[in-house]
């Protein structure tokens, strides 16, 4: 059909099909901005149905429910400090022998410039996070547990034991499951992770900043020190956090080490119960009949508050590294090496 | 005269000192190095010398043996892990690229932010949380614990990890590309469903092989799911077994049997796991040396 001329629309006429093509154009975008604005719905959705069927327990024991020390689906009491203890001193536990490990490790890959060693390295270490968990549950329950438990564990009460106040933490016990078990494990499982994002932090220090203390007579060691680490820290302590994060949340393996006694013992030689672990234990148990699912749920509320404060945090120090030396944020990539 | 012989003696000796602790730190980088490597070449050599001898032909087709029986296998776990995982990849796959295309080729303004950091904090969630989350209202809903289930515990969990990866495969791209064939008159969608996305396909590739094998890996978020069953089971709505579970309730079980067949499954996992990590970083290695 001819166009009248006389209209004020002087584009040109379109064709039927760039005109089927544009509408293709709108119906791709707002398809992919849909999708996009469902996966802040699933996060959204996720913390509301969570704090939802939470809810009754917080209402009913209140702040007792962080402070108490019974659980007891029977009675319908429930506390949840051993479970958040356990969590807590696993964790420490893990980061405590993780942290002097990956950053060293970290270092390491920064410092030897041969890729004859330092691919490799990347590489094996990066698959250390890829064994899943269960698998690590196993060898630790069958060869780690029980070497430990006849050697370390009893090495550790004679010595550190005897010690008096720090002592306290290494009564040992006849129980083959324990929180010093389960938090080498985890030692293992988040050193790949923050060895990876702190590699990243260090990597953004300019090179200039190295080379200026080179350059001034400063040892490897002196050039470390006193021109990498000051700049990454944020993101040294941000990538800390992400592993922290990290070893909050594991379950399976934990569960299998850790021994599941209830009870708050000051001995990392006792067994102990972590919030993952609690709720993969009881989930089977718990009806819809009292507060025992709801309990179970409200273990995950905590849980995944941590998580993600934690995370958002490690995101904002990575990030204020990166910025600092004028890196693209979207450039470091804490996360593309599998969590 | 002395005084200056024994000062820059002393400044010689803290020379060394300094060079000595220099030397000291190597060492210790060094020893990270092989700290962290040890456990996992022990694991990996004593999966395979506790494995391998469990592996044949009935591990793989017989199901869960009774209590006290010998023999069986775990054929009722890698059909259901195989199930589970397969319709978590054919949900999370098309969101995760479509989320990804949106961040990379339209996402300017608030919402690709907002969207960046909600899929960063997802990566971060514990997968205990996503399962009880899709425990809590699922299996609660549909009153049984299933295959499904399952599935969706691990979409949670893979969407993000797809977004992210996908996101940066596609950033790799060169705008060249996209500009070359926009000038042409190519409409946008076009560009990018016949342009952009093959040229990032290989990478996209490589981030569902990650996203597998973590899907794979996972035992707890399946377990609150799709709970584990004794039996072979084709049903995506009744509960189903997977791998991770039943190592999981082998390896607490009393019976010595059982234990041979969970380490056969250790081998099993780890070694589909293993096979997936490396083959998508050696395919990985190969696609950023083409796109430079």
């Amino acid at each position: 059909m001819p166009q009248d001329p006389s209209t004020a629309d002087d584009r040109p006429a379109e064709a039927p099909v760039t005109r089927r093509l544009r509408i293709g154009d709108g119906i791709f975008r707002s398809t992919s901005v849909v999708v996009s604005a469902a996966l802040i719905v699933l996060l959204i959705g996720m913390l509301g149905v969570l704090l939802a069927t939470a809810l009754p327990t917080f209402r009913t024991f209140g702040l007792k429910f962080v402070i108490g020390t019974q659980w007891n689906p029977i009675t319908d009491q429930f506390g949840a400090l051993p479970y958040i203890y356990g969590t807590l001193m696993t964790s420490a536990i893990a980061i405590v022998l993780a942290l002097p490990v990956s950053l060293g490790l970290a270092l390491l890959l920064n410092e030897v410039r041969s890729s004859i060693v330092r691919n490799p390295l990347t590489v094996l270490v990066d698959l250390l996070a890829a064994i899943p968990s269960v698998v690590y549950g196993l060898w630790g329950i069958f060869v780690m547990a029980p070497v430990l438990n006849d050697t370390l564990e009893p090495a550790l009460g004679n010595t550190l034991g005897r010690i008096p106040g720090i002592g306290a933490l290494f009564q040992p016990t006849t129980s083959a499951g324990n929180m010093l078990n389960a938090g080498i494990i985890l030692a293992v499982m988040v050193i790949p992770i923050i060895t990876a994002v702190s590699r990243e932090v260090i990597a953004i220090v300019p090179t200039d900043l190295r080379e200026a203390a080179l350059a001034l007579g400063a040892t490897r060691y002196e050039t470390i020190k006193m021109a990498v680490l000051p700049y990454a820290r944020n993101g040294l302590v941000g990538a800390t956090m992400l592993g922290l994060g990290r070893a909050l949340g594991e379950t399976i393996a934990v569960a299998m080490l850790i021994g599941n006694g209830l009870g708050i013992s000051a001995s990392l030689l006792a067994p102990g119960y972590t919030i993952p672990a609690v709720i993969a234990n009881e989930f089977r148990e718990a009806t819809a009949i009292g507060l025992h699912r709801s309990s179970l749920l409200a273990l995950a509320v905590i849980l995944v508050l941590i998580a993600l404060v934690l995370a958002a945090a490690s995101r904002m120090l990575v990030r204020n590294t990166a910025e600092r030396f004028a890196v693209k944020p979207e450039e470091v990539s804490t996360t593309l090496e599998m969590p | 005269m002395t005084d200056v012989v024994v000062q820059s003696a002393a400044r010689l000796r803290s020379v060394s000192g300094r060079k000595l602790k220099s030397r000291v730190f190597e060492a210790f980088m060094w020893l990270a190095g092989v700290i962290a490597l040890v456990p996992l070449f022990l694991i990996v050599g004593y999966v395979l010398f506790r494995g391998i001898p469990a592996l044949n032909p009935d591990f793989f087709t017989q199901t869960a043996p009774p209590p006290g029986l010998p023999g069986g296998g775990m054929a009722q776990g890698m059909m259901g892990s195989a199930m589970i995982v397969g319709l978590a990849i054919v949900i999370s796959v098309p969101l995760g690229i479509l989320t990804a295309i949106y961040l990379s080729e339209y996402g300017r303004g608030r919402l690709a932010s907002i969207t960046r950091f909600v899929a960063e904090i997802l990566l971060s969630t514990p997968s205990i949380v996503a399962g009880a989350f899709i425990w809590a209202i699922v299996v609660t809903a549909t009153r049984t614990f299933s295959a499904a289930a399952g599935s969706i515990a691990l979409t949670v969990l893979m969407w993000p990890i797809i977004t992210r990866g996908a996101e940066e495969t596609l950033r790799l791209v060169p705008d060249d590309l996209r500009e070359a064939a926009l000038a042409l008159g190519v409409p946008r969608w076009k560009v990018i469903v016949s342009i952009v996305l093959p040229t990032a396909g290989p990478g996209i590739f490589t981030v569902v092989m990650l996203s597998i094998a973590r899907g794979l890996g996972e035992t707890a978020p399946v377990l609150l799911t799709a709970l584990g069953n004794d039996f072979m089971n084709y049903n995506l709505g009744q509960p189903t077994d997977a791998v991770p579970l039943r190592i999981y309730t082998y390896a607490q079980s009393p019976i010595i049997a059982w234990h041979d067949l969970a380490w056969g499954g250790a081998i099993v996992l780890l070694a589909v796991v293993l096979t997936l990590s490396i083959g998508a970083r050696i395919l990985s290695d190969r696609q950023q040396r083409r796109l430079r």
